[in-house]
């Protein structure tokens, strides 16, 4: 994380340098400032940024999709004259352990529409999901655990 | 060209947050209403803000209303995640067609704490309501 802190850091030098505080610039010396330490530190103990940066990129990309495809969907039942609605709640356990990751974990499932992330277990090895399309149960939970878990996984906890 | 792209964002947005309001008046049950609301409210508020920020295209709107978002982002899913356990435990009864509840017997009414186990016992049986706040004489 401290990577992160020095690359912020650079790309604030490199918008003072140039003088110009455009969001665009911001982004360009952000840019700059990972190719500099990347050169700089790609073959020392603290890599690990350089692994897990672009699966950050993926994530967000990969959860704006979701988010999109999701709210389409909905868009698309509520506007139905009857409404194809399949409800359950389902249990779905957990391989996650820090508190982090879990919190992460469920706000992704909240936030895409269609799931809701309702209790976790006191004991943290089950998350209750309400959901609005259920078709099976064990897809569901294998779809969870495949595509976000294992993702908020690879950055969290990696 | 850019006008074009504001007026799409901000017109995306004001159908998401409409759409979330026809959610909340046809949805059967309480967690169905929820689904609709708090995620499409969300992307809504989201692509107003990025066509407001667009708009003014200042460097102190652009910081705003990503701190905004990132706070809508973080917020929302825990409101939504108390108010649902609340009114799991306040005895909301799911709807009638829902299909599967594992939720059941899993909360200890006496403290609400919940349990992942099997723990089959009358002290996890959450008593459901069938009468609800807005009916007028319950029969």
């Amino acid at each position: 994380m401290n990577l992160f802190l020095v690359n912020l850091l650079l790309a604030l030098a490199w918008v003072a340098l140039t003088g110009s505080f455009q969001p665009v610039d911001l982004l360009f010396g952000f840019l700059l400032g990972y190719g500099v330490l990347w050169l700089a530190f790609r073959s020392t103990r603290s890599k690990r940024y350089f692994s897990r940066f672009p699966k950050v990129v993926e994530f967000v990309l990969f959860f704006v999709k979701e988010l999109l495809l999701a709210n389409l969907r909905m868009a698309v039942t509520i506007l139905s004259p009857k409404m194809q609605l399949r409800p359950g709640v389902v249990a779905v356990p957990l391989d996650l352990k820090t508190r982090a990751g879990i919190v992460f974990l469920a706000n992704m499932i909240t936030l895409t529409p269609g799931t809701l992330s309702l209790d976790i277990s006191v004991d943290r090895k089950m998350l209750y999901v309400h959901t609005v399309w259920l078709e099976d149960a064990e897809k569901f939970r294998s779809a969870i655990k495949q595509e976000y878990e294992r993702r908020v996984k690879e950055i969290v906890e990696a | 060209m850019q006008e074009i792209v504001i007026m799409l964002l901000m017109l995306l947005g004001a159908i998401l947050i409409f759409l979330a309001g026809v959610g909340i008046l046809r949805m059967p049950d309480v967690f169905l209403r929820m689904s609709a609301t708090a995620k499409a409210g969300t992307l809504g508020v989201g692509l107003i803000l990025t066509a407001a920020a667009l708009h003014f295209n200042e460097f102190g709107i652009y910081a705003r209303v990503i701190a905004i978002i990132f706070f809508i982002l973080l917020t929302a899913p825990i409101a939504a995640h108390i108010i649902g356990r609340a009114a799991y435990f306040d005895g909301v009864p799911l709807w009638e067609d829902t299909v599967q509840d594992d939720l059941k017997k899993h909360y200890r009414i006496s403290d609400h704490a919940l349990y992942s186990g099997e723990l089959p016992s009358e002290e996890f049986l959450v008593p459901q309501k069938e009468a609800d706040d807005f009916s007028e004489e319950p029969e």
